[in-house]
């Protein structure tokens, strides 16, 4: 078996979801190749290389990789697919929107947001909202899979020193352009990778009031998120998103403030360690996969907790 | 400029899926089914692109057996002109849906495909990208806005960082997510009208296709649940378990 792993990064620095999916390949067993495609990206790869356990980095330096376009990397893929087992790639919004390009491209199918790996064929991936897991064995020569993050521990940043490989390949397909990013979140810790995550949902009432969350967040070094109700109504921007098409994550601590317990929410963070709910509804669903429950009015309790801490 | 709108029926989404007792899979007999969510956004776009003098006709396809025209019908209801179904009672991959759907954007020479996200039973997030690479078109994304701009089109995607702004070439095939739109409600009179409006049925069989699934489900278990927790009295007891108890902050 001949693993291939996409590597995520900004042309700079590799994205730590990309550690997740390396330890799903090691677990798949075989030989681990690294993909890096990107615009003046030699720095991504020298850290790919260092990744421990690594076979060889395969780097596709162009500028028509420089954004990451879909339909560009994709045809990269194929490319360089033939000689591989298995290719996979962390299931963020970069993995989503490039892989099944390339799995349809390659005719094979693609196994979404695996948890686990049973052997070199079967994987169990969550559907229905993760209320349900399915065990899949696939037939197909090529297995393309995307990985949960959250169910699999980062690979070692540095140990090891693998060889890295120029590939003149691709095709710019000038399908699409790349215009703009808006990202709001400055300095504030990352959703995905926070330790402890304070979550608030409509109950929050408006924007403004997040900033309780964030008074928070900031003394125990955790990252503000948010259920769907309160982005649907504008309170906070999409990618503090916490749910089944949002963000899935599974911190130390998650709590949740003013969130009832939609199917859709629990789905993005019931695999946390432990859950905490402050909600005024005690028969709301979200009490009943919280370890510690306050009933109580979150603006009494939020202020309180402040203080507490 | 015809429109295609790819839309799937699905376990309601208030509805929890209960998992076969024999692990075959989710028990749908009987629940409440409705037509995801996303593919709901992907219409209202596709509606208001026609009401804006962008598109002639949005036509609705779906890949289902049984009661699949029902989910048709609701498309019909909101405001699609005619509604394309294949008929198959098997359950189909992506990777076969996209297939489908690639033979119904060529026989009516659809010039823009909007779908869904992503369905909320299997939670894929494929058969958009699919679709548009087996046509060798443009994709983009998890957009939350889409602007027509003649030869090519604006789209606003929701990524992990936040908000990216992409253009690409029409034609193209675009997944939606939810802050794109509010689908507008059906009313009675939308559901009689759309008793009229035409449904042709394909039988899959009939498009030539290889259609076969790659994948062979094993099991289908519930997750393990978690221990029920304790109700704190009040926000000193809560910080007290979770510095001592839980030891987490």
């Amino acid at each position: 078996m001949t693993n291939l792993v996409i590597v995520e990064h900004d042309n700079n620095e590799i994205a730590i979801a990309t550690l997740n999916a390396i330890t799903a390949a090691q677990q798949i067993g075989g030989d681990i190749d690294l993909l890096v495609a990107g615009e003046s990206c030699q720095a991504v790869a020298d850290s790919a290389a260092q990744i421990a356990g690594i076979n060889k980095v395969k780097v596709a330096d162009n500028p028509m990789f420089g954004h990451h376009m879909a339909e560009n990397l994709a045809a990269l893929v194929v490319d360089v697919a033939k000689s591989y087992s298995h290719i996979l790639v962390a299931a963020t919004t970069f993995g989503k929107n490039m892989m099944p390009r390339a799995s349809a491209l390659l005719d094979v199918a693609q196994i979404s947001e695996i948890v686990e790996v049973k052997s070199a064929d079967t994987f169990v991936r969550p559907i229905y909202a993760g209320n349900a897991l399915a065990t899949v064995q696939s037939a197909d020569a090529i297995k393309v899979i995307t990985v949960r993050t959250i169910k699999f521990e980062a690979a070692a940043a540095t140990g090891g020193s693998a060889e890295i490989e120029a590939i003149d390949s691709g095709v710019d397909t000038g399908l699409s352009s790349w215009i703009s990013q808006a990202v709001s979140g400055g300095d504030k810790v990352e959703l995905t990778s926070a330790n402890i995550v304070v979550s608030g949902g409509r109950g929050m009432q408006n924007g403004e009031n997040f900033s309780m969350l964030q008074s928070i967040a900031d003394k125990l070094g955790a990252a503000v998120g948010a259920s769907r109700a309160a982005v649907d109504s504008g309170f906070v921007a999409n990618e503090l998103q916490v749910g089944q098409t949002g963000k899935v994550i599974a911190p130390d601590l998650y709590i949740a403030v003013g969130i009832s317990g939609a199917i859709q929410h629990l789905a993005g963070m019931k695999e946390s360690k432990v859950i905490v709910a402050i909600n005024n509804d005690s028969e709301a669903p979200i009490f009943q996969v919280a370890d510690y429950g306050l009933v109580a009015d979150l603006f009494e309790a939020v202020p309180e907790l402040d203080a507490a801490l | 400029m015809k429109i295609l709108v790819c839309v799937k029926r699905v376990l309601d989404p208030q509805v929890k899926a209960r998992v076969k007792a024999d692990g075959s899979g989710v028990d749908l007999a009987n629940a409440k089914m409705t037509m995801n969510p996303f593919c709901e956004n992907a219409l209202e776009e596709a509606l208001r692109l026609r009401e804006a003098g962008s598109a002639t006709e949005v036509i609705v396809v779906s890949v289902g057996g049984g009661k699949t025209p029902e989910t048709l019908r609701h498309g019909l209801a909101m405001g699609a002109d005619r509604a394309v179904n294949v008929v198959t009672e098997e359950s189909l991959e992506p990777l076969a849906i996209a297939k489908v759907l690639k033979a119904i954007v060529v026989k009516e020479a659809a010039g823009l495909v909007l779908a869904g996200k992503q369905a909320i039973d299997d939670d894929s997030n494929q058969t958009a990208q699919m679709l548009s690479a087996l046509l060798g078109w443009s994709q983009s994304t998890f957009i939350s806005n889409f602007t027509l701009d003649g030869e090519t089109a604006t789209t606003i995607r929701e990524v992990d960082a936040g908000l990216e702004t992409i253009t690409v070439k029409m034609p193209a095939v675009i997944s939606v997510d939810l802050r794109l739109n509010d689908p507008r409600y059906v009313k009675l009179p939308d559901v009689m009208k759309a008793k009229r409006k035409p449904m042709e049925n394909i039988e899959l069989d009939s498009l030539g296709l290889d259609t076969a699934n790659r994948l062979t489900t094993l099991e289908v278990v519930e997750p393990e649940g978690r221990a029920a927790g304790v109700i704190v009295a009040n926000v000193a007891e809560l910080v007290d378990k979770l510095r001592n108890e839980a030891k987490v902050i």
